[in-house]
């Protein structure tokens, strides 16, 4: 990792580039640095702190945040004392680990790399654009960003929000959305996609902090069309937040009030005042845009963002450059860190004949043996959390009570326990104090417990010989006006925990082999991109089709909003899967079962019709779902019943053919026809794009067609939000409706008509148009039967669920088991792809280890003790307890890498001959008799 | 509290994955709550064996938690 860096140059071809960098110096000796701090508060100067918005000081000696990465602190060469007027040194003698180094001067560098990856984010709107709005001359006028940081409990005011003109607490706010979006004013045509619903959160955290506030909304559209992003609005809508749709003319100061002059939909001008006023700024191309396409040759669009085509939305112009991130196009985190990962399959495909070479793998020390007969050494570490525990929790009388209880031989406190220079503590005293437990007081196990069995490995103990109480979430956070029952609390916690420490075994690692091969579930366009993305990293794949062709929803498809035709590029890719020899593809057929684990699954594969119908067996290692969805035919708005009234796909394939009157002269569309509240309760993504899509090609056969839309919000987000202002200025209608007063649609003979209210006119319309166009929604392609299966969590709406929508956004919950494409949530082709290159990434990562590491906490049969009951097959609900014949008697045998250590077969085991790692009976039967206090403080002071 | 007033003391059993999650989420949202439950984590409740809650009321526990 390499920060506080400028990319100079690229010199090179793809495989063989060289990356010119300027490594600025951060005057501080990462290596020895401990981030204790000392040095800043010791620092004279002052200056703004940009990682708070300005809106707190810090000094030129700092790190931005607690949690920064690398966790060492760097000195701003701008303001500091030494550096711009040779004074000072202050913190040089203050540092006690002689980290401070004025001497480090800027290093050229040149990278040997194969591939390169783009993912410099986004850039901020200019401040003149806000100035309409009063930004920079009323203090009470803040862009989100900077509001985000006050209603942060770890930011500037400790998440309380005042006003800056006089620190009274805002009784009224308002967000004013598309600020530096959808303004042609400031050349920012495109929609930055995701300032609704950051306005949405920020309002629902400001309503979290104080009920009472008034807050109102001022926006053109809602574009909350992610996945279930509409159920946030229909929260704040429920706690009261207003969402008024107006444009926001300007907003000026009234006494100590800021007054907003807005213009609704019916062309009424309207004041109103507010305390407060958020402006939900867009997102900008990033700032050193132009420098990065000089520098690599890549070409940006027209608002500067890197230019990508549909088929291909992570590939830049130049070859072996790829991109990720808003600087693709403005995107939320679920989106990013997907476009993420796809680009890491790209990289990786171009690296493939350098696949592991050059790597180091860590070295440990040997594992200290430990047998039943050594003395118990436990050591206890007692975390402060710099003032997150300290501050509630008595930490030293924390300590101290541990020091009391039998087997503890050491106990400490620390500052930060997981910081660099405490973990090398910790190794250091399990060394010195021949510990052989390790007990740590801080925070979650479930994000730091691998941290610190990574410190005993090190150490050379095995890593199952730790304990962690939770101390911060469970105690100091949430009792943080009784600091002496939360010391108690957490007395009691570390006094159980040593407990269960003290019957805590060393447990053996455990691998297991990986089939190095896929099964890929759907031939659409993601599934056949993931098979391909495979095969180009060198991995084989199977491709299940449920049709007799694969090609899915673009068999449909004629054109993209983009313009690209679609016919073509399905022709290209079908041919690549069709050629690839590392490709199976089986059509007609369906998974009809599968068993296994991740690196180990055997499923068979049923296809063919009639006589033809047969079943297959494969080994493969992951399981991509990709099984796509479908048109949703909602039975409303006479769909089906008059020939008038179509789809938007069905618009689609006329307006591809030559048939007269395809595009009539007078067409009503209706969106969210079926979605959002009718059959299905979300928003589908595409509709909209899929809509202008259509319209678009109408005018262009027939440029006289009237055409109105009635929509509820219009969701061209990113750069589609042209093709909208095209539709526009072709002299298209967009007339909103509220969804109590959605349109009405009968027919009588041939005739169809649309009965709506005009939002604009204030007037109820009554048209027989030549051709009703219903955007009907999307829905997941039998996901119930899957889940069930594969034991995969769906949404309330039937799509699969993964495992974690920012960290883990195409991997589901099973281990071994990827999700991308419709099947994971409606999107359009180009997030598909995306998302698809993505999910072979992830799924590639075991396929290139070769192996699978178990958690060594799983269940074990002491076969000596079974009797071979099977209860315990018949209640593991991973099916990785299996009955075998060992010398002609019922024997159970768990499949460790199968097995989620959920501990049922142990507490249901009528002879206890089953075991958990980590949770045996002994362990936790003491942990409890801890809790009664009974077997503390045994050991005799010496 | 006045010394008249009930204060139980209980033990929890907490599934890592739902109800133990749950409780450090609402830490980080600092949600407040009566300091008198001491936790066991495990990795399910199906974990639990009845002779868990049975240990539990044995030594002193006036409730058992279940979280899973």
């Amino acid at each position: 990792m390499v920060t506080n860096a400028d990319f100079l140059a690229l010199e090179g071809n793809p495989g063989n580039f060289t990356a010119k960098l300027n490594i600025r110096p951060r005057y501080i000796d990462a290596d020895a640095c401990t981030a204790c701090g000392l040095c800043t508060q010791y620092c004279p100067k002052h200056h703004s702190d940009p990682y708070n918005e300005g809106l707190s000081i810090t000094r030129p000696i700092h790190i931005d945040y607690a949690q920064a990465v690398p966790a060492t602190y760097y000195i701003d060469p701008s303001t500091c004392m030494y550096i711009q007027h040779d004074t000072c040194q202050i913190c040089v003698p203050v540092c006690q680990s002689h980290a401070i180094n004025f001497n480090q001067k800027p290093e050229l560098r040149d990278l040997k790399v194969g591939a390169v990856i783009l993912s410099p984010g986004f850039g901020k709107i200019a401040p003149e654009v806000l100035e309409k709005f009063s930004y920079g001359k009323h203090p009470d006028v803040v862009t989100a960003y900077e509001y985000e940081r006050m209603t942060t409990s770890s930011g500037p005011f400790l998440g309380e929000i005042k006003c800056f003109s006089d620190g009274r607490h805002p009784k009224s706010m308002a967000f004013i959305q598309c600020v530096g979006s959808r303004d042609l004013g400031c050349d920012n045509g495109y929609c930055s996609s995701v300032c609704c619903m950051y306005a949405i959160k920020e309002a629902l955290v400001t309503k979290e902090h104080d009920p009472e506030v008034d807050i109102t909304i001022y926006y053109m559209d809602i574009r909350t069309q992610g996945r279930d992003f509409d159920a946030a609005r229909e929260r704040a809508e429920a706690i009261g937040i207003k969402f008024v749709r107006a444009k926001v003319a300007d907003v000026t100061p009234w006494e100590n009030h800021l007054k907003l002059t807005y213009s609704t939909l019916d062309g009424q001008h309207k004041f109103d005042s507010h305390d407060m006023v958020v402006l939900s700024v867009g997102l900008e191309s990033p700032k050193d845009a132009k420098g990065i396409s000089n520098t690599t040759g890549i070409e940006l669009n027209n608002y500067d963002f890197c230019k990508t085509e549909t088929f291909t939305p992570l590939q830049t112009s130049e070859k072996g450059i790829v991109v990720a991130g808003a600087f693709q196009g403005p995107k939320d985190i679920p989106e990013s860190a997907t476009q993420a990962s796809g680009a890491a399959a790209l990289a990786s495909i171009i690296l493939k004949t350098q696949r592991g070479k050059g790597t180091e793998s860590k070295e440990y020390p040997d594992e200290l043996s430990i047998t039943d007969d050594d003395e118990v050494r436990i050591g206890v570490f007692v975390c402060h959390c710099g003032i997150n525990i300290s501050s509630v929790v008595d930490c030293p009388d924390v300590a101290e009570d541990s020091g009391k209880m039998k087997n503890v031989t050491y106990f400490t406190e620390q500052l930060y326990s997981c910081s660099q220079d405490s973990q090398e503590q910790i190794k250091q005293t399990i060394k010195d104090q021949k510990l052989n437990r390790v007990v740590i007081a801080a925070c979650s196990p479930r994000t730091h417990e691998p941290l610190f069995q990574e410190t005993l490995k090190d150490a050379g103990l095995n890593r199952n010989l730790f304990e962690m109480v939770n101390i911060r979430d469970h105690c100091s956070w949430v009792h943080a006006n009784e600091p002496e029952a939360a010391t108690d609390k957490s007395k009691d916690l570390v006094r159980m925990a040593v407990s269960k420490a003290a019957h805590i075994q060393p447990l053996p690692e455990q691998t297991v082999p990986v089939t190095p091969k896929a099964l890929v579930l759907g031939g659409g366009v993601a599934g056949m991109t993931v098979a391909l993305t495979l095969a180009e990293q060198g991995f084989e794949s199977v491709l299940v089709e449920k049709s007799s062709t694969i090609g899915g929803n673009l068999k449909k498809l004629k054109n993209t909003l983009a313009g690209d035709t679609v016919a073509s590029y399905l022709k290209t890719l079908t041919a690549k899967v069709n050629k690839s020899a590392k490709i199976d593809v089986v059509t007609d057929a369906a998974l009809a079962q599968t068993a296994g684990f991740i690196g180990n699954f055997n499923s068979i594969i049923e296809s063919g019709k009639g006589q033809e119908k047969k079943e297959q067996t494969f080994d493969h290692g992951v399981i991509v779902v990709a099984t796509g969805g479908h048109e949703h035919r909602p039975d409303l708005y006479e769909l089906g019943k008059s020939k008038k009234v179509v789809t938007q796909q069905e618009l689609e394939t006329n307006l591809a053919g030559r048939a007269k009157g395809r595009a009539p002269n007078s067409i009503v569309m209706i969106q969210c026809a079926g979605s959002r509240g009718e059959d299905l309760n979300y928003c589908s993504k595409v509709c909209c794009n899929h809509a202008i899509k259509n319209i678009l090609k109408i005018k262009e056969i027939n440029p006289d067609s009237q055409i109105i839309v009635l929509y509820r919000d219009m969701r061209t987000y990113g750069f589609a939000e042209d093709s909208y202002l095209e539709a526009r200025k072709k002299g298209v209608i967009f007339i909103p409706y509220e969804v109590d007063r959605r349109p009405v649609v009968t027919s009588q003979g041939t005739n169809v008509q649309v009965d709506f209210f005009d939002s604009i006119m204030q007037e109820e319309v009554s048209m027989t148009p030549d051709l009703v166009t219903l955007s009907v929604g999307i829905v997941p392609d039998g996901t119930a039967e899957l889940s069930k299966m594969l034991k995969l969590p769906t949404t309330a709406n039937g799509f699969f669920l993964e495992a974690h929508v920012k960290l883990r956004p195409v991997e589901a919950a099973v281990g071994g088991v990827y999700i991308c494409g419709l099947a994971h949530a409606p999107k359009p082709v180009e997030e598909t792809i995306a998302q698809a290159q993505a999910a072979a990434a992830k799924a590639a990562i075991p396929l290139v280890k070769g192996v699978v590491t178990v958690d060594p906490i799983v269940s074990s049969v002491e076969q000596d003790n079974c009797i071979g009951c099977g209860i315990c097959t018949s209640l593991c609900p991973y099916g990785a307890i299996i009955m075998e014949k060992v010398d002609k008697k019922r024997k159970a045998r768990t499949i460790s890498a199968s097995c989620k250590a959920c501990g049922i077969c142990a507490s249901r085991c009528p002879t206890f001959a089953i075991s958990m790692g980590g949770f045996t009976n002994e362990q936790l039967i003491s942990q409890i008799e801890a809790f009664g206090n009974k077997v503390v403080y045994e050991k005799v002071e010496a | 509290m006045s010394d008249n007033s009930f204060s139980p003391k209980i033990l929890g059993f907490l599934c890592n994955w739902c109800c133990y999650a749950a409780a450090d989420a609402a830490g980080v949202s600092r949600f407040q709550y009566p300091p008198n439950l001491r936790t066991v984590r495990v990795m399910c409740t199906g974990r639990v064996d009845p002779s868990f809650v049975l240990k539990g009321f044995l030594e002193g526990a006036d409730a058992i938690f279940t979280g899973g």
